[in-house]
């Protein structure tokens, strides 16, 4: 390390001296290492990986559409008449709309844990930051909507607004990102006045530069766990309220119509409640595993 | 602690009113309304029954005609069910879902529990990962998959427990929803006893106890476990909701006559009132836990003071 880039005081400095420590500790390194050792959570990883390729690509390569109709193959059983998995009452292919299903439940995850993850992080990041008045305001406000029966809010808006894609994407991210915002204000609450984000002030790193260099990095961690666990949260989410016939519309599917409609059909046809089943619960044990494994590894004294 | 319970009785007056409001105008935003059947009735028959239910009124007056009866006690008529109040509909079916509610969470409790302290106390053994293992499955395993299954191989397979209904309570009809009920929060219950159990084996004054030459079962029940179930009783709330969202699957699933079977029937046909009147039951009922979770809280852990 060269002597010129420690001059103190400068702006330059600071940052330089800034990336020095951050790699000294390798915070991340750490977490990284510690991940990839445990063995739960990259299985979760591997398992997930192929569910997502499966779910991108398959719905393109299975040879059979998933809202194709087909009148002769009714019922039929697993590996027969070239159904790997079988056809349902109307004779279409299980295995289509099980990867049709698959998609539509992890992008739905995706986008309403994003729609969460947003809200959640201004409001608790800002309350966290702002403190006084304005911090007991909004956090009084997530306390009194943490007390409502939130279930059935979502159940009204999507009778009021009817069952579309978009409409479950928001309603579902509205509830879930309460939780969000108390851990990021908490966190913010603590890192602010930490001493390290004071020598940083003290070196000459201005305010942007704090909370992109110190604050952002920080929430990170505890951000990134919640949100692997907020996805699993949000698909069952929505597989609850298709269940309950208020979620994905038909012909499209989603894991949770297909449970539903094969929980209908058990008696007659148990393969159809069986597969989707199973890849639900594959789908919501790897993202625990990963999510779990990720909190051990970002934040060890929780082990 | 009476000026406690006073104050947090104060401020779930505001968190009521919030309900009644967001429901009353979310339920009135909906297109369509009670009295859509499949065959058109008569407009002057229509607007007869609007009358009869003052839904001929403007909106803001029947708002505040419906937060004054609110005020009173009075949830009004069900528009769908003649001749019967809110309050005839919520007193026939809501001891049924608490029923089912509070056996699944006292099975829950004592089961996850015991696990917990299983798990704690045999850590990183078998036993352990046996529990934690039993704990993932039922975390992942959605209440509309396991109510099925359950169904498919214990009900129709083997017979031992009635398919569906409610049979008056029977406890044989009660096996099967109360078990599905129950496994998430076993799961649930369990890893957080075993966490609270694990922390609390390595605190100082266990290691006292210890020292003072106890038996282990009196440290476990006595010294352990008390603090151990401290994370429990804050779980209280969010464990009264998942029980009413798995109700709502439940008690359709197995056609039992309960609340959660209503809701959805109801908020779809536009039954204005008996909709309301479940939300602000089921409100109260998650602010009344809540407000009990904090006193057992304060009651169990003397470094807690009520302010």
């Amino acid at each position: 390390m060269s002597a010129s880039v420690l001059v103190p005081g400068s702006r330059k400095g600071a940052e330089a001296m800034e990336r020095a420590a951050v790699k000294g500790r390798s915070l991340w390194d750490d977490a990284r290492r510690r991940l990839l050792r445990n063995r739960a959570a990259v299985a979760g990883m591997i398992v997930l990986a192929a569910l997502v390729v499966a779910a991108a690509v398959g719905p393109c390569l299975a040879p059979y559409a998933y809202d194709a109709v087909n009148k002769t193959d009714v019922w039929m059983a697993p590996l027969e008449h070239g159904h790997l998995l079988g056809t349902d009452a109307l004779g279409r292919d299980l295995l289509a709309r099980l990867l049709i299903g698959l998609r539509v439940s992890l992008a739905i995850g995706l986008v309403a844990t994003a729609v969460s993850l947003a809200i959640g992080v201004s409001w608790g990041a800002t309350a966290g930051y702002l403190g006084g008045r304005v911090d007991e305001a909004m956090m009084r406000f997530v306390d009194v909507l943490y007390s409502l029966p939130f279930i059935f809010f979502v159940i009204l808006l999507m009778v009021t607004f009817g069952s579309n894609i978009v409409l479950i994407f928001v309603a579902i991210g509205a509830v879930e990102w309460l939780t969000m915002s108390r851990i990021v204000r908490g966190q913010t609450l603590t890192l602010k006045n930490k001493e390290f984000v004071e020598a940083a002030r003290a070196a000459g790193l201005g305010r942007s530069g704090v909370i992109a260099r110190h604050i952002v990095p920080n929430l990170l961690g505890p951000v990134v766990v919640y949100v692997t666990l907020t996805i699993p949260a949000v698909i069952l989410a929505e597989s609850f309220l298709s269940f309950l016939g208020l979620g994905v519309q038909p012909p499209m599917a989603s894991l949770g119509t297909l449970i539903a409609s094969g929980a209908l059909d058990m008696e007659l046809a148990p393969w159809l409640l069986i597969f989707p089943s199973a890849v639900m619960v594959v789908t919501l044990m790897s993202f625990n595993f990963i999510g779990d494994g990720l909190r051990d590894a970002i934040d060890p004294k929780d082990r | 602690m009476l000026r406690f319970i006073g104050r947090r009785l104060l401020v779930a007056v505001p968190t009521l009113f919030l309900v009644v409001t967001l429901a009353f105008f979310m339920m009135r935003a909906a297109p369509g309304g009670p009295f859509d059947l499949d065959r058109k009735l008569s407009p002057s028959i229509e607007k007869n029954l609007e009358a009869r239910y003052g839904l001929n009124k403007p909106l803001p007056r029947q708002y505040l005609d419906y937060l004054s009866g609110v005020v009173r006690g009075d949830l009004g008529p069900s528009l769908k069910y003649k001749d019967k109040s809110v309050l005839q509909i919520l007193k026939e079916n809501y001891p049924i879902s608490l029923r089912l509610g509070g056996t699944a969470i006292l099975l829950a409790s004592l089961v996850g529990v015991s696990l917990g302290v299983l798990a704690a106390l045999r850590q990183n053994q078998v036993a352990d990962y046996g529990v934690m293992a039993v704990a993932v499955l039922g975390v992942c395993i959605p209440t509309f998959v396991t109510a099925p299954m359950l169904v498919l191989v214990l009900a129709s397979k083997l017979g031992w427990f009635p398919i569906a209904g409610w049979n008056g309570g029977a406890l044989s009809s009660m096996v099967l929803p109360v078990t599905v009920l129950a496994l998430p929060q076993i799961a649930i219950i369990s890893r957080l006893t075993r966490a609270g159990m694990v922390e609390v084996l390595h605190s100082n004054y266990v290691r006292t106890a210890r020292a003072k030459g106890l038996p282990e079962h009196r440290i476990v029940t006595r010294h352990a476990l008390r603090a151990a179930i401290l994370p429990l009783v804050s779980y209280l709330g969010p464990a009264c909701a998942g029980l009413i969202t798995g109700s709502l699957v439940v008690e359709r699933i197995f056609n039992l006559p309960g609340l959660g079977k209503f809701f959805v029937i109801s908020a779809l046909q536009r039954d204005y009132t008996v909709v309301m009147g479940m939300v602000i039951v089921y409100a109260a009922l998650i602010l009344v836990l809540n407000l009990i979770a904090d006193l057992l809280y304060a009651a169990l852990d003397p470094r807690v003071r009520l302010a």
